[in-house]
C-alpha cells in the first residue's frame, strides 16, 4: 500500500508552502482584495521563477515535465494561502485544454508562454446567472470570428489567452465547441465585474469579431468540457482542502486565545465539537482527493467518479470550515479587518468555479448508476 | 501512488494465503452466510479450534514477540493477515478483547509468573477474557466507577456491578477496575485486578437491547474474593493501568462489517417507486446518495492512508480517529432514509427489500454511536489530541470521591 505522495512531491509542497508564507502572507491577499491590481504580479513572477506554471507541461514545450500529482500539492498550498493569482484558470484549465486538444501550432504558440507565466489563460463558459448549456450559450463562432458576451470570466482582465465555450452552429449538445482566442488581438473588450471575492478579479468579456480557432474539434464542447472539469475537479479539491485546513487552524488559534465567561472559548464543547467536525470533513475530503489524484495521474477509468467525489467532499469541507471559522470568531470575524473573510469569500468562489456541489452530486450519482449498470 | 503491496508484503500475503487455503474454506459470495451468531456455543468451540490452529502457525498475534507465541511481525503484516482471513469462513471475534486489550495490559504490569500462566492459553483460545470497566453510573466517565474492592487479610473482596461486558457469560477471566479508596479524588482511588470469572459471587446476566438481541452482559459481584497476587499494577494506580487497556481498545474497535451501504441504497432506490416515479430519479434521493457515497469512500481511503503509514513503518496519523464519528451516524441515517423510501411498509422488518437489513442497521446505529466511545467523547478526543484544544473543565477533579454530589 503506497497511498501517499512521494518524498519529492512532499518536498515540492514544502517549498511552495515556504515561498507563499514568505511572499504571499494574508496582507498580500488583502492588498489585492482592497486594490485595483488584477492579481499579485510579484507572487506570480516568483512562482514563474520556481517553474510552477510549467509543472505539467512537457519539457519540449518549456515545462518541467512533471504531472498531476505535483500540481495537486501546489494547489493545496495555493489554497492554504488564499493566493491572489490566476493559477487555476491558467494551469488547471487552459494549459490542460491546450495540452490535450491543441494542434501542434497551438501548443507551440501557447505552452511555452503559459509555462513561464508570460501568458495567462482563462476559461470562459458562463453567460450570466444560469448554467451554460446548448440552450443558453449565445457566444457564437463562425468563419473564425467570435461574437457575444461572457460573464463572469475568472482572471479575465489579466488573461492573454482564453478557451471559450461557444455555439458553433447546429442543434443540441453538438452545437457547442471550444474555441481558442488570443485576447491581445482586436475585438476583445473587458470590464471588471463586482464579485464576492475581489482577491481574484473577474471580468465581463465582449467579443466583437474576435479572431478565434476551434480547439479539439467542432461540436465536442460539452464532452471536452466535462473531461477537462474532471481533472480540474481534483486540483480544485486540493486547493479547497488547503483553504479548509487554514480556516480550521485560524479558528482553533482564535479559540485558544479568546476568553468568554471566564475561560478560553476553545474549552467549550460547542466550539470543540464544531472544530472537530471541520477536521472530520477535511480529512474525508483529503482521502477522496487522494484517490482522485491517483486516478488523474494514471488516467484511471474511475476518474469521473473519483473526481466528482473529491469535488463534492472538498467543497463541503471548505464551505463549512470557512463559515464556522467566522462563527468561532464571533463579531470580530465579521469585520473588514479580520482575515476570516478571505476564506469565506474564496470558499464560495471555488465552490462555484467549475459547477457547484448540487451539479457535482448529480454527476456523481449518474456516473455511479452507469458503473453499476456496466 | 498505488494500492500495491511491497515485494515483502506480497510475499507475506502469498504465504498467508497458502496457509489459509490449506487450513480453512473460502467464503462463498453469499454475504448472508457469514452472519453467525456470536453466542452460539458450537461457534465458540469452533472458534477455539481455529484460534489454536492460528496460534500454532504464529498467526494468532502477529505483532507479538516470538517469546509470547507471536510472529515478531509488523502491524502491516497483521493487517494483511486479517484482510486475507476475512475471505475465509472462519469463526472470529471471541478473542479480540482478551488478546487486544486484557493480555497486553497484563504484559505491561505483571511478572513472568503471571504471563507464563495466562498468555499461552489465551493465545491458543483455551481461555477467553473479558474487560470489566463500564458501570451503570460510569460510561463515558469511566473513572467514576463504584465497584468496591476492600482489603481482607492477604486478599480483597469485590462488591458491585459492571455493565456492557461483551462475552462475560463465556469468559474464563476478566480484568476489572475497582475503587479501593473512596476517600480520595476519583482517578486516584482505583485499582485493577484480574479475576476468575468462575469465582463464587460472580454472576453474568445478558442485557436485552432495543434491537431485541443480547450481545452484552451486566455482571454482578457479591463478596467475590481475589488474592492480592491478582492485582495488576499498584494499589491506587488503576487509572493508569486502565489507560493502557483503553489505548489498545482504540486500535481494536473498528467499523462493523457486512452492513448495508450506498450500493444497497442505490439498488433500493432503483427498485422503489415513489409517487412521482422511481426513487432514483428523485433529486433529493440522489443528493443523499452522493453525500453518503462520499463519506463511505472517504473512510475507505482514510483507512488506506493509515495502512500506508503502517506499510512504511510509521505511526498512523490522527486521521484514523474520524472513522467511527462518520460511520456510526451514517449507519443510522442511511438506514432511516432507506426505510422512508419503502413508505409505510418501512416499519416492517421482514418482507421488505433487503429483508430487514436497513431496519436492523437503523436500530444498531443507535447503539454504535455509543459503543466504544460516544460521538461526543470522540469529538472531544479529536478536539483535544488533534487540534490541541483544552480538556473540559472537571469540577470533580480535586474532590474526594465519596464527597461528590453532596453539595
Amino acid at each position: 500500500m503506497n497511498f501517499d505522495f512521494s518524498d519529492d512531491q512532499k518536498m515540492l509542497k514544502e517549498q511552495v508552502r515556504k515561498f507563499l508564507a514568505d511572499k504571499c502572507p494574508m496582507k498580500v491577499v488583502r492588498r489585492v482584495l482592497d486594490g485595483d491590481e488584477t492579481h499579485a504580479a510579484e507572487v506570480w513572477a516568483g512562482m514563474a521563477e520556481l517553474g510552477l506554471m510549467g509543472t505539467a507541461i512537457p519539457e519540449a514545450y518549456g515545462g518541467t515535465g512533471l504531472g498531476p500529482l505535483e500540481l495537486c500539492v501546489i494547489a493545496e498550498e495555493l489554497g492554504r494561502a488564499c493566493a491572489p493569482v490566476p493559477f487555476s484558470s491558467s494551469v488547471y484549465l487552459v494549459t490542460e485544454a491546450i495540452k490535450r486538444w491543441g494542434s501542434e501550432a497551438q501548443k507551440k504558440a501557447w505552452l511555452p508562454r503559459l509555462a513561464d507565466g508570460s501568458a495567462i489563460g482563462t476559461l470562459a463558459t458562463s453567460e450570466g446567472p444560469q448554467a451554460p448549456t446548448p440552450k443558453s450559450v449565445r457566444v457564437s463562432f463562425a468563419d473564425g470570428k467570435l461574437n457575444g458576451i461572457k460573464v463572469p470570466v475568472a482572471d479575465g482582465e489579466a488573461a492573454t489567452v482564453a478557451v471559450v465555450l461557444v455555439n458553433s452552429g447546429g442543434t443540441g449538445a453538438r452545437s457547442l465547441s471550444l474555441a481558442l482566442v488570443d485576447l491581445t488581438n482586436g475585438g476583445v473588450a473587458r470590464t471588471r465585474v463586482a464579485t464576492v471575492d475581489p482577491a481574484r478579479k473577474h471580468a465581463q468579456i465582449t467579443f466583437s469579431d474576435a479572431k478565434a480557432e476551434l480547439l479539439g474539434g467542432k461540436g465536442k464542447g460539452v464532452q471536452l468540457l466535462n473531461e477537462l472539469y474532471d481533472g480540474a475537479a481534483v486540483l480544485f479539491a486540493f486547493e479547497q482542502i488547503g483553504g479548509a485546513e487554514a480556516a480550521m487552524w485560524m479558528g482553533r488559534d482564535y479559540a485558544l486565545q479568546r476568553q468568554a465567561f471566564g475561560r478560553v472559548i476553545g474549552s467549550y464543547q460547542a466550539i470543540k465539537h464544531k472544530l472537530a467536525d471541520v477536521y472530520v470533513k477535511t480529512e474525508l475530503a483529503r482521502s477522496n482527493a487522494y484517490y482522485g489524484a491517483m486516478m488523474y495521474a494514471e488516467g484511471g477509468a474511475d476518474l469521473p467518479i473519483a473526481a466528482a467525489a473529491a469535488r463534492v467532499a472538498a467543497t463541503d469541507a471548505y464551505d463549512f470550515a470557512a463559515q464556522e471559522n467566522i462563527q468561532t470568531h464571533g463579531g470580530i470575524g465579521f469585520t473588514w479587518e479580520a482575515d476570516t473573510q478571505f476564506h469565506y469569500r474564496r470558499s464560495r468562489l471555488l465552490a462555484l468555479a467549475i459547477g457547484g456541489p448540487t451539479a457535482w452530486k448529480e454527476k456523481l450519482v449518474t456516473r455511479l448508476e452507469r458503473k453499476n449498470a456496466a | 501512488m498505488d494500492f500495491n503491496d511491497t515485494p515483502e508484503e506480497a510475499a507475506f500475503r502469498q504465504q498467508v494465503r497458502t496457509w489459509l487455503d490449506a487450513n480453512a474454506t473460502r467464503k462463498s459470495d453469499d454475504k448472508t452466510s457469514i452472519r453467525a451468531r456470536v453466542d452460539d456455543p458450537e461457534l465458540l468451540k469452533k472458534a477455539k479450534v481455529w484460534q489454536d490452529k492460528k496460534a500454532q502457525a504464529g498467526y494468532a498475534r502477529i505483532t507479538w514477540p516470538k517469546e509470547y507465541g507471536g510472529l515478531g511481525g509488523t502491524p502491516i503484516q497483521q493487517v494483511i493477515y486479517s484482510q486475507e482471513e476475512a475471505n475465509y469462513l472462519v469463526p472470529l471475534g471471541f478473542f479480540d478483547i482478551g488478546l487486544g486489550m486484557c493480555i497486553p495490559t497484563l504484559m505491561a504490569y505483571c511478572g513472568p509468573e503471571v504471563l507464563g500462566r495466562y498468555v499461552k492459553p489465551a493465545l491458543h483460545g483455551e481461555e477467553v477474557w473479558c474487560q470489566l470497566f463500564s458501570e451503570p453510573a460510569a460510561g463515558s466517565d469511566v473513572a467514576g466507577i463504584r465497584t468496591r474492592a476492600e482489603r481482607d487479610g492477604d486478599g480483597w473482596v469485590i462488591n458491585g456491578q459492571k455493565v456492557w461486558t461483551s462475552g462475560a457469560h463465556y469468559s474464563d477471566y476478566g480484568i476489572i477496575i475497582t475503587r479501593t479508596d473512596p476517600g480520595v479524588p476519583k482517578h486516584q482511588g482505583l485499582t485493577m485486578f484480574y479475576i476468575d470469572m468462575k469465582s463464587p459471587g460472580v454472576e453474568a446476566r445478558p442485557i436485552k437491547q432495543i434491537s431485541g438481541a443480547a450481545n452484552f452482559n451486566e455482571v454482578f459481584f457479591t463478596n467475590v474474593r481475589v488474592p492480592d497476587s491478582q492485582r495488576v499494577g499498584e494499589v491506587g494506580q488503576g487509572w493508569k493501568v486502565a489507560l493502557t487497556t483503553l489505548m489498545n481498545e482504540r486500535l481494536a474497535v473498528g467499523t462493523p462489517a457486512g452492513g448495508v451501504d450506498v450500493d444497497e441504497l442505490l439498488e433500493l432506490a432503483r427498485d422503489t417507486e415513489l409517487e412521482d416515479g422511481p426513487a432514483i430519479r428523485n433529486a433529493s434521493v440522489r443528493g443523499k446518495i452522493a453525500e453518503w457515497y462520499v463519506q463511505s469512500q472517504g473512510l475507505k481511503y482514510t483507512k488506506f492512508r493509515t495502512l500506508t503509514s503502517l506499510s512504511k513503518g510509521q505511526q498512523p496519523g490522527p486521521e484514523s480517529s474520524i472513522a467511527k464519528i462518520v460511520a456510526a451516524p451514517k449507519m443510522q441515517d442511511l438506514g432511516a432514509f432507506a426505510m422512508e423510501l419503502m413508505g409505510q411498509a418501512g416499519i416492517m422488518t421482514r418482507d421488505v427489500p433487503g429483508a430487514g437489513a436497513f431496519q436492523q442497521q437503523w436500530m444498531f446505529g443507535a447503539g454504535f454511536r455509543i459503543a466504544g466511545g460516544t460521538d461526543e467523547i470522540l469529538r472531544n478526543i479529536v478536539a483535544e489530541r488533534v487540534l490541541g484544544l483544552p480538556q473540559d473543565i472537571r469540577v470533580d477533579k480535586d474532590v474526594a470521591f465519596n464527597e461528590l454530589g453532596k453539595k
